[in-house]
């Protein structure tokens, strides 16, 4: 993996698991209005650093983007390479 | 990573509780040819896996598998929902009852719990997706065995989708296994261009 893609991938990361966090929060604290407008701003910042991340580099999910052909969804690495 | 949709695969909606078939159902949930024991299996073997096919297909599969997992456990929750204690161990889910009131727990049919002992992960891709033939087929048995003990149309429906899937995957697994005998039978090069010459590579 180039260091660019490393680079956009770790920011993809650190904006999903801001998401994963929240998403736990809010769970138990559903009325917490200031912690939703939160989220909301980072669920639209770690959609945009997808969208640029598989325009770039290909698929992180096989079924909630398009491909073009040969199939682009199995091409390495994996995350565990 | 995983994340999660809140929608089954496929639909379950079943109106008639039948305490003696989630006890047997139950088995595709927890049992030694079930849908916990198949996604730990394809997930775990993925890691060795030689090729982009292999991986995609035990990381597709084993994840599809979490899918019936739920559907599995939401037939025994239907089944079982409301149904007093009085009835359960008529159905001969008396000592379930005791353990675990009306919650779901992985265990076979006849009251083994869950256990790694059902699967295998080897390290050799060959040994691993002849093991997963044999899977699809087992469970493939295992859900025919069900729908011949089933009368409910809103049961056999979604135990139905499950076992065509199963046949759908021993395809792909059987697709695989020969991309992977012929990627494994190629002649060794030992004398090979550097990737540093190949424009692809170039930036």
């Amino acid at each position: 993996m180039n260091p660019n893609q490393a680079k956009l991938l770790k920011e993809v990361m650190a904006a999903d698991f801001t998401l994963i966090d929240l998403n736990l929060y809010l769970n138990t604290h559903p009325y917490d209005q200031n912690t939703i407008i939160l989220f909301n701003n980072c669920a639209q910042r770690a959609r945009m650093l997808r969208n640029e991340y598989e325009r770039l580099y290909g698929p992180l999910t096989a079924q909630n983007s398009t491909t073009k052909c040969p199939w682009q969804w199995i091409n390495s690495p994996w995350p565990w390479e | 990573m995983w994340v999660y949709e809140k929608k089954l695969e496929y639909p379950v909606r079943i109106k008639t509780p039948n305490p003696k078939m989630a006890k047997y159902i139950i088995s595709q949930y927890g049992g030694p040819d079930g849908e916990l024991a198949a996604s730990l299996r394809y997930l775990s073997q993925r890691f060795s896996m030689p090729t982009n096919e292999a991986k995609g297909i035990l990381n597709d599969i084993g994840t599809e598998e979490l899918a019936h997992l739920e559907m599995v456990g939401t037939i025994v929750h239907q089944l079982t929902r409301g149904v007093p204690a009085d009835v359960l161990e008529r159905a001969g889910l008396g000592a379930y009852y005791t353990d675990h009131d009306h919650a779901i727990y992985p265990m076979s049919a006849a009251g083994t719990p869950f256990t790694a002992a059902y699967i295998q992960s080897k390290g050799d891709p060959i040994a691993d997706l002849h093991e997963d033939l044999a899977a699809e087929q087992k469970a493939r048995a295992t859900y025919e065995n069900l729908i011949n003990l089933a009368d409910d149309p809103d049961v056999i429906d979604p135990l139905r989708f499950l076992r065509e899937r199963e046949v759908v995957h021993f395809q792909r697994f059987g697709e695989v296994l020969r991309i992977v005998q012929d990627k494994l039978a190629e002649k060794p090069y030992y004398v090979k261009k550097p990737d540093c010459m190949n424009p692809v590579f170039k930036r």
